[in-house]
């Protein structure tokens, strides 16, 4: 991020890069009028813009308490808290909860579960939004293509709840519909809902039909960006189909690319709570506890707050870590970034 | 232009592709959907069925008459409504007064509503918060903490950029205070933004789950998630309390369909009037031009 600070050009930094005369006169004076003109230009902005800070103010105090008191919160990962002495009275204890969460081996299998989904994830449904779009871009019949949008669309909206419940009717072991068909073809039972092995793909796949048309959107719109003339150029000199959406289209939705790869990277220690809650049972559950359902069932469930507070302050500090190195990696490769 | 036997050929594979693609996304929900529907009696003999040949509402009957269904539809409704009103307020008016330049101190909010989506301080301090706060067990605990998102925020802010700062000049001018100005001519001039945002926050509400089961432990405040995860882990449905006398028990798994349906059914209705705003709302902000 830049610094928030020279927003207000100093005439000071004027004079002394340039070879001008100085201006205002140097002196103890010139800096007292200027201080007087800053002051009361704060003071006239601030009277004026009061109604601004009226309408701000609920959704300020709305920030200060749910985003910023949570994190003044996280303190009692350094504590041994308990609900009855409250934050002020509860023993320090320092590094502790954090050495024991390393030591555990359950560190090492929420870390394998989560980069395992992730990695998955980065492979399959994160470009697939990409590869959707740009078969959507060569579709010329509006209507048909209004058609797929509207349908791929429509899973975002459904929650994961129905999503888990639709995984259970149509392949459930016993009355889903895929097993009554396997039954009725004389081919033997699918077992996806209680199966180790592929329990990583079942979760990816269920993410890939829920989101990947949604996905779309973005790079539609940056595509319908790309400069019509460049299309006729490129066709002028002879490029066919793939090499107008290699050489025109693809470089057209770069940014948009980067971005969300930038945002995705900061996402690596998450793996949705609710989807792996959902689909979570006993058979499974070696590949499928991760961090979240993992900080859930410590410390809402057994009521270790402050084991728990390290375990989810560990996997946030490792994701703004990632998000700002894939930034600063983006910016050496010359990309914009997402701040 | 010309088509070349390469296009003709790519354009087949694609348009095929695509419409399996929407086939099979649209499959799963017509297959619940038309299982919801059949007499149960069909769906006990067949167990497999595409398109019944007896039409029933037999599943939807019975469970709205039972206690406990009707009740979650109910809660969930409210926690929709009221919470989309509340989030819209209190994110459009913060929006509105980041995007005016005039407002002193605007980038260092701006500054501290990005760090909000860096960095999360997790679930359970989240948790002790609402706890001590004494939201615990109230409906309230699912709209207050999720009134607004810094990512909504600065979407809306994005939106806000984009009207001429000469409106709100000119009601400066003819004496209206900043308030009013918001109320009266931003708000009304931005219903189609607010209508695509509102869709997003009323099926964030919905669709709430986890929330409730963080801060709800009476099933009578339960919403439809809940008590859907409930009926399709449990493959009971006696927690849905006594139905109605005159209403038979369909199969479990009719049941779970129609529960799915209901649960999916306000979404697909306001779909087709939002959806020209919402892929507006999706990007407003987000594409730089």
């Amino acid at each position: 991020m830049r610094p928030v600070a020279a927003e207000v050009e100093d005439p000071r930094q004027r004079v002394r890069g340039g070879e001008r005369e100085s201006f205002p006169p140097p002196g103890a004076g010139g800096d007292r009028l200027r201080s007087r003109v800053r002051s009361g230009r704060w003071r006239s902005n601030l009277r004026r813009s009061s109604g601004l800070y009226l309408l701000a103010l609920p959704g300020v105090l709305f920030f200060l308490l749910f985003k910023y008191v949570p994190m003044w919160g996280v303190l009692i990962a350094f504590q041994n808290y308990s609900p009855y002495t409250g934050m002020l009275d509860s023993p320090w204890v320092g590094l502790d909860h954090f050495r024991r969460f390393f030591s555990n081996p359950d560190f090492l299998l929420l870390f394998r579960n989560t980069l395992g989904i992730n990695l998955l994830s980065l492979i399959f449904f994160f470009p697939l939004p990409l590869l959707l779009s740009l078969l959507l871009n060569e579709v010329r019949h509006t209507a048909y293509k209004r058609l797929v949008q509207s349908v791929i669309y429509m899973p975002h909206f459904l929650s994961w709840v129905i999503i888990a419940g639709l995984t259970f009717l149509l392949f459930g072991k016993a009355e889903g519909l895929v097993n009554l068909l396997l039954e009725a073809a004389g081919r033997p039972k699918l077992d996806v809902l209680t199966n180790p092995d592929t329990f990583w793909l079942m979760i990816t796949l269920q993410s890939m039909w829920k989101e990947a048309g949604w996905g779309t959107i973005i790079f539609l719109a940056a595509m319908a960006g790309a400069d019509p003339q460049v299309y006729e150029a490129a066709r002028m000199d002879g490029a066919g189909r793939f090499r107008q959406m290699w050489h025109v289209t693809l470089p057209a939705i770069r940014s948009v690319f980067v971005i969300l790869l930038i945002l995705r990277l900061g996402d690596i220690m998450d793996v949705g709570f609710e989807q792996i809650f959902l689909m979570y049972n006993g058979a499974v559950s070696h590949v499928a506890e991760v961090f979240d359902t993992y900080v859930y069932r410590t410390g809402i469930q057994q009521g270790e707050f402050s084991y728990s507070t390290a375990a989810g302050l560990f996997k946030s500090l490792v994701g703004l870590v990632l998000v700002l190195l894939a930034n600063r990696a983006a910016k050496k490769f010359g990309e914009d970034g997402v701040f | 232009m010309k088509r070349r036997p390469g296009d003709i050929a790519f354009q087949t594979v694609n348009y095929t592709a695509l419409g399996v693609l929407a086939l099979v996304t649209f499959f799963p929900l017509y297959y619940v959907f038309i299982v919801s529907l059949t007499e149960p009696a069909e769906f006990l003999q067949k167990r497999i069925v595409l398109w019944p040949d007896t039409w029933s509402f037999q599943s939807y009957a019975y469970l709205l008459s039972t206690e406990a269904f009707p009740r979650s539809v109910a809660n969930s409704a409210f926690l929709a409504s009221v919470g989309t009103l509340c989030s819209l307020a209190v994110s459009s008016s913060l929006a509105y007064a980041l995007s005016q330049r005039r407002m002193a101190g605007r980038r260092l909010l701006m500054g501290l509503i990005l760090l909000t989506i860096l960095f999360s301080p997790g679930v359970i301090p989240a948790y002790m918060l609402v706890r001590q706060l004494g939201l615990m067990g109230s409906l309230w605990a699912l709209i207050i903490p999720s009134l607004a998102s810094g990512w909504n925020v600065l979407l809306m802010k994005g939106f806000f950029d984009s009207l001429p700062a000469e409106l709100s000049e000119s009601a400066a001018i003819d004496g209206c205070g900043e308030v009013r100005t918001w109320l009266r001519i931003i708000l009304p001039l931005s219903l189609p933004a607010l209508a695509a945002f509102g869709l997003f926050h009323a099926v964030g509400y919905w669709n709430q789950f986890f929330s409730a089961l963080l801060y709800l432990n009476d099933p009578k405040q339960w919403p439809i998630q809940v008590l859907l995860q409930n009926m399709l882990l449990s493959a009971s449905t006696t927690d849905l309390g006594t139905p109605g006398e005159y209403v038979q028990a369909p199969p479990t798994e009719m049941l779970k369909m129609a529960a799915v349906m209901i649960a999916t059914v306000p979404i697909l209705l306001v779909y087709p009037f939002l959806q020209k705003h919402f892929a507006k709302g999706a990007l407003v902000g987000s594409v730089k031009s």
